[in-house]
């Protein structure tokens, strides 16, 4: 079923220099679905994720968005697909040298030929979606963490893009902004029909949003399936990694 | 755009350090090749060229200020007892003036500059690089290079000759405060000897080297700034890296030019 497929990994393999950080991954994303990459910290996953979105290019494989291969693109071409594409940065990556709204404003002014009206709604708009209005003309220093990662969410999700990426949405905060975070990237995701991939190592956000999931260990796919399959699996490290999740949670 | 990868290490060996420096040399090259690549092909975002102008520019005027009166007072006072034992003092106003115009004046303004613009282009580029707003430009289809490298290149290449024509107006009446500390000579004696001294063709290769320095502080700090990494200690190491290679390359720069300008107009030299 090629067509349900918004993206499709073949045979992915990243190095940075001697070190292996993605080995021969394969991998696919159907539309309208909440994936989840799972892994301890520092198994590729933000790399992964970087891969998809040609921040970094592989040494080998292919990544295909709606059966483009993004390794072969030029920059014009893969620009066209970065624009239906939303990126939410571990710290959410906020331009520190402009305001929310600014922040807001800056990708449609750039990319789409909206009036200053259209603007604004759709900048009203996106803040509505993560209940900061109030925070519009503030500057990122003045935000918190949980403000600054709502923001950064509602700059992803104002082009209203097909694809959503999630790094680390919830590292760094606390049990209850977390778990806010995650239930609102579930209400994004079925409000504006997006397909997500959120990479993570919070299971209580797994729980939320996943549909499926998959587990990177030792540069490899190690488990794919569903969370609950996942948690209950018998292999000896998933367990004793989500028994230590369970206790932290 | 590809660059080499430097090699940090808090104990550098010799061959590391040879490596960076070539890999330093090559990577600059790759980047001022990208910039002429880009710098033609719109948008050309001059509202940022306008606001770094401001940014990088304008707030520069009261170090240069203080820099150029002290260059003109200094040069003139240090000055006075040679030429006074030669009975010759009264070409002081031609050699301050001269000397400000040719050399002094768009030295010490670029290294000044270099100093102020050089290491915060370095520390903010260097900071938007590793809290990942330059990657977050990058994937919201925006050119990072063209929208934060060219600007500032273009910024401070256009500015820096403005500066270098007010330091040296500057001078030359730190020049004349000087004379009147040492003896009494009227503005208008100074003002016209000034004026005989210098003649338009002077202007021309001192002013037009300025261009080159500005150039260099742009794309030296953009450089260092753009390829920052390993955290809060990278930004660090861009913004004072910036400031060492841009001064260097201003007087390596400077000693081309002169040669260039000797060769070109002969008279002058």
């Amino acid at each position: 079923m090629a067509d349900s497929r918004l993206i499709r990994i073949e045979n992915l393999t990243k190095r940075f220099g001697d070190l292996v950080v993605l080995n021969d991954i394969s991998l696919h994303v159907d539309y309208g679905e909440n994936f989840v990459v799972f892994g301890q910290s520092g198994t590729g996953k933000s790399v992964l994720l970087k891969c998809i979105i040609g921040l970094l290019k592989p040494e080998a494989g292919n990544i295909f968005i709606k059966d483009k291969n993004i390794i072969e693109l030029k920059k014009k071409e893969l620009n066209k697909i970065r624009k239906n594409i939303g990126f939410l940065f571990q710290g959410a990556a906020l331009y520190d040298s402009m305001t929310v709204r600014e922040n807001l404003e800056f990708t449609l002014k750039k990319n789409f030929n909206f009036t200053q009206k259209e603007i604004d709604e759709k900048v009203i708009n996106a803040l509505e979606h993560v209940s900061l209005e109030e925070a519009i003309d503030k500057m990122p220093s003045e935000l918190s963490g949980g403000m600054k990662k709502r923001i950064g969410l509602a700059r992803s999700i104002i082009t209203e893009p097909e694809l959503m990426l999630y790094d680390e949405p919830t590292t760094g905060l606390d049990p209850i902004t977390s778990k806010e975070i995650s239930e609102l990237i579930l209400t994004l995701q079925k409000r504006l029909n997006m397909t997500s991939i959120v990479v993570t190592h919070d299971l209580i956000c797994a729980n939320i949003i996943a549909d499926r999931a998959i587990f990177l260990r030792d540069s490899k796919i190690s488990y794919e399936g569903t969370i609950d399959e996942l948690v209950q699996s018998d292999d000896y490290f998933l367990r004793n990694f989500f028994s230590k999740e369970i206790i932290k949670e | 755009m590809n660059l080499p990868q430097l090699k940090f290490n808090k104990r550098a060996t010799a061959s590391e350090i040879v490596f960076n420096f070539f890999a330093s040399i090559g990577g600059l090259t790759i980047f001022v090749v990208e910039f002429f690549k880009q710098v033609f092909i719109p948008p050309y975002e001059i509202a940022e060229v306008k606001k770094h102008m401001d940014e990088l520019g304008v707030k520069t005027f009261p170090i240069v200020s203080v820099t150029g009166l002290i260059i003109g007072l200094v040069l003139a006072l240090q000055s006075w007892p040679v030429l006074a034992r030669f009975g010759a003092t009264d070409f002081l106003p031609a050699m301050v003036s001269l000397s400000v115009v040719r050399e002094l004046g768009p030295v010490i303004t670029a290294l000044i500059f270099a100093g102020r613009v050089s290491s915060g282009i370095g520390a903010e580029l260097g900071s938007m690089r590793v809290t990942e707003q330059i990657d977050a430009m990058e994937v919201s289809a925006i050119n990072p290079f063209k929208y934060l490298v060219v600007t500032r290149v273009v910024a401070t290449t256009m500015i820096l000759p403005v500066l270098t024509v007010y330091v040296v107006f500057i001078a030359i009446i730190g020049g004349y405060i000087a004379v009147i500390i040492a003896e009494s000579m009227s503005f208008t004696y100074y003002q016209n000897a000034v004026i005989n001294a210098i003649e338009f063709g002077d202007f021309i290769p001192g002013i037009a080297k300025t261009f080159v320095f500005g150039f260099i502080v742009g794309i030296v700090g953009s450089f260092k700034g753009f390829t920052a990494e390993g955290g809060t200690e990278g930004v660090g190491r861009a913004s004072t890296t910036a400031v060492v290679m841009a001064s260097l390359l201003i007087l390596i720069f400077d000693m081309i030019l002169v040669k260039i300008t000797m060769w070109l107009w002969p008279t002058l030299g």
